[in-house]
């Protein structure tokens, strides 16, 4: 598991805008500057972070990938489960800078969010390290290949 | 009248509340009338019910009877099975409910 | 049968250390019910109206006698010493606790059943076609295919928040016996012109308060790119299926504003997107599946003829019994519908009856329809009679497959939170009528579908005849519709008129019945009447 799911980061004395809750699975430094909405970002070229909310088509971004270090992926309420494919999406057109959900993200959407490929997550109301902990540790395997680096089942009965 | 109701959070059991505790039986309940909120709310807080609604009732010989079938049945239990209600030595019992 | 690995065992078992960190988190408060609901939910667990209610999974309707056996213990030891089958071939147990919920899971995992996905915006439990394996017409198994996609889908990281509930079902033969053009997705296993498999999606049927049949939108998707283009499927869907209006978000109301050809035009979109993503699993993973769905060790020139004198045993065997594919043998229908009883009940000792006569003489196999009965698949036509005589002890011999009596009816009222009247007192009356004038056999098949509020869970859009439960100012009150199907023929019903209470809706079930018995040509049913004559008939009998 341990490949799989890092610490999260020790936040930095300079981490820009970061909230108490962040979780974050990256090496490299937080973005500083806050993200812009999609239509913003589209309109303007020097913006490199952007937040996709749930009615944003994810596609839109393919075509300015390369200067994207952040999406942040909004979820007003954790039921609304668009956000997760907007991630895959991103994911497998390449994109491989920070992946951050944010707003409503509980514990028990944590560890489906990783592997539809969030490596950050900024939730309205903290969450319990433990829990988070046990969250990860859950799966033991997966039954699908999604945008983590996960081996499904199906691979490994016929490897 | 209005009664307040929810289900037991560990055992899924219909509750009514009696004014100092929570029954099984809606023969217990109590008019709450203007406090419903306040109750269930702190009733919900503490966990001793799960998803507590106020209903409508009258007294029928004495004791609620709730107004809506719906809640008749929630307060008896399956009609189709009177061995399984709260009294099924009754066989008056579903004229209560109907 | 498919057998759990290690992988699947994991699986399962995670599963339920999961559910058991939930409910502790809730019991303790730090999970709200808002928060707790949808994940209780995913694992089949409802607040219904007496208590918390588990609807445990019978993947594609298939189960051995030790897991029929299990469910019967989990009956006795956790709730009221019965349980429920369903229109989707799931059983569910109406008085749970919260704080026994885990338990029973454990106890499920160590014979390979789960509560997976049973209920919750999610995909749910994949049906499938209850003669699989055994039926003559079938193309091929089509369980395989199910069991690929319940793999697929089982804690999807991206369809596990979906807009609303998703249901799919597989067949492969020309007869439609899982209703399959009611659902979500509905997948007809076919063969094209070249002799290759593939798969047929209808997508976006479904019945709820507005019912609608599936649109073709493939014909012909190979077998290496199912579970691609079920993704695709599902992708378009969890992006633009309406999250607005809980009662439009279901995929059926997506694909009707965006049209069948919209919808079929950015699914094929996406699944060129996912053609090189890797979501598919080797075709040797399917190979290995189906391994598993050999054909059983049938006799060979197993006896065919079958000894019809005791006319009681004889018509059992021409109501109940259907042809195999293989010569002397026969799928037999165990009758979850005595004249009088509750549609799909089934007491524990009832479950372990079926579970001993599936080990004897079906191969150990049994299988739940959605017509709320049991089908032991595999039956040699000479053990009939030695088979017969056990479940007609055990008051599981009714001879009454497909006519009047054999009723689906959902919980209604009397179970169910969502319910505007109660479904099963109809149901009980309507039965027991036909069977004090003996009406039953000379009306033959007879689809009588019954549902309790206009969710549909008793399929009556779908009925020869349906009958809608609904609340009229604190009243029950019962719609009548006919004309429906849910079969290869399938056809919506239409509402007769104004409804009925409880008595006057058995009796209006009688009258259309009369109009049937006066009208019908030849070897018509009920169904074909209907066609052939139209509503005109039946309104002017009802209400004159």
């Amino acid at each position: 598991m341990a490949d799989q799911t890092p610490p999260a980061e020790g936040r930095g004395p300079d981490t820009g805008p970061e909230s108490e809750n962040m979780l974050r699975y990256r090496d490299d430094a937080p973005v500083a500057h806050a993200a812009v909405t999609v239509d913003a970002f589209l309109d303007q070229s020097n913006a490199a972070a952007v937040r996709v909310e749930p009615g944003d088509d994810a596609r839109d971004l393919i075509p300015h990938l390369e200067r994207l270090d952040l999406v942040e992926v909004n979820f007003p309420a954790f039921g609304d489960g668009r956000g997760y494919s907007s991630a895959r999406i991103l994911r497998e057109a390449g994109y491989d800078g920070e992946l951050r959900a944010v707003g409503d993200v509980l514990v028990d959407q944590l560890a489906y969010m990783r592997r539809c490929g969030f490596d950050a997550f900024d939730p309205d109301a903290p969450l319990d390290p433990q829990d988070v902990e046990a969250a990860f540790a859950r799966w033991p395997e997966v039954y699908q290949s999604a945008a983590d680096a996960r081996t499904p089942i199906w691979s490994k009965r016929h490897a | 009248m209005k009664l307040l109701t929810g289900n037991d959070l560990k055992t899924g059991a219909v509750t009514w509340w009696t004014g100092s505790d929570w029954s099984i039986h809606v023969e217990d309940a109590v008019d709450v009338t203007g406090q419903e909120d306040e109750i269930a709310s702190r009733e919900e807080a503490a966990r001793r019910v799960n998803v507590p609604y106020a209903i409508d009732a009258e007294l029928h010989e004495g004791s609620p009877r709730p107004a809506h079938i719906k809640d008749r049945v929630r307060a008896l239990g399956p009609t189709v099975r009177p061995d399984l209600t709260l009294k099924p030595a009754d066989p008056e019992i579903g004229k209560w409910v109907i | 049968m498919y057998r759990y690995d290690q992988y699947d065992q994991q699986m399962v078992d995670a599963r339920v250390e999961e559910f058991r960190d939930q409910a502790r988190r809730r019991l303790e408060g730090t999970l709200s019910e808002d928060q707790f609901k949808p994940l209780r939910l995913m694992n089949g667990l409802y607040l219904q109206l007496h208590a918390y209610m588990l609807r445990v999974a019978i993947p594609y309707g298939t189960l051995s006698g030790a897991q029929m056996r299990v469910l019967a213990d989990v009956a006795e030891k956790y709730d009221r010493g019965y349980g429920h089958f369903t229109t989707r071939q799931n059983i569910q147990y109406n008085w749970i606790k919260l704080e026994d919920a885990g338990d029973i899971l454990a106890d499920l995992a160590k014979i390979e059943m789960h509560a997976i996905q049973t209920s919750g915006n999610c995909i749910r439990n994949i049906s499938s076609d209850h003669f699989a394996g055994a039926a003559a017409d079938e193309v091929v198994d089509p369980r395989p295919y199910a069991e690929l996609l319940r793999q697929w889908s089982s804690f999807h990281p991206e369809f596990s928040y979906l807009p609303r509930k998703f249901k799919i079902a597989v067949i492969a033969s020309e007869q439609d016996r899982a209703a399959m053009r009611l659902h979500d997705i509905g997948i007809n296993i076919v063969r094209n012109e070249a002799g290759e498999l593939g798969a047929a999606f209808y997508v976006g049927g479904g019945m709820g308060r507005t019912p609608m049949i599936a649109p073709c939108i493939r014909d012909f998707v190979p077998l290496d790119r199912l579970v691609t283009y079920a993704e695709a499927c599902l992708r378009v869907y969890n992006r633009y299926g309406r999250r607005d209006n809980k009662y439009k978000a279901r995929i059926k109301i997506l694909v009707h504003e965006l049209g069948a050809e919209e919808y079929t035009r950015q699914v094929e979109e996406e699944f060129q997107h996912l053609l090189d993503s890797g979501v598919e699993p080797p075709f040797a993973e399917l190979e290995r599946i189906r391994t598993f769905f050999a054909d059983p060790d049938f006799e060979t020139g197993a006896k065919e003829d079958i000894d019809r004198s005791d006319p009681d045993f004889a018509l059992w065997v021409d109501r109940n019994t259907i042809p195999h594919k293989q010569a002397g043998y026969v799928s037999a229908v165990i009758s979850l519908k005595p004249v009088g009883g509750i549609p799909g009940d089934a007491t524990a000792e009832q479950m372990r009856v079926m579970a001993d006569l599936g080990e004897r003489y079906s191969f150990d196999e049994l299988r739940v329809m959605h017509t709320q009965n049991v089908v032991l698949p595999h039956v040699r036509k000479a053990d009939l009679h030695a088979l017969w005589t056990a479940l007609d002890e055990a008051g599981l011999g009714s001879p009454n497959l497909d006519t009047i009596e054999d009723i689906i009816a959902c919980p209604g009222l009397d179970y169910c939170s969502l319910a505007n009247a109660r479904s099963i007192p109809v149901a009980q009356k309507i039965a027991q009528r036909f069977a004090e004038t003996k009406k039953t056999a000379t009306l033959g098949q007879l689809k009588l579908k019954i549902s309790g509020c206009i969710n549909a869970c008793g399929h009556h859009h779908a009925g020869h005849i349906g009958i809608l439960g609904v609340d009229r100012k604190g009243v029950e009150n019962y719609q009548l519709s006919l004309g429906g199907s849910e079969a290869e023929d399938v056809s919506l019903a239409k509402i007769t008129g104004p409804g009925f209470d409880e008595d006057g809706i058995v009796d209006a079930v009688e009258t259309v019945t009369g109009v049937y018995e006066r009208e019908r040509e030849g070897e018509e049913r009920f169904l074909d009447t209907y066609r052939r004559i139209g509503m005109g008939p039946f309104k002017e009998a009802l209400y004159g």
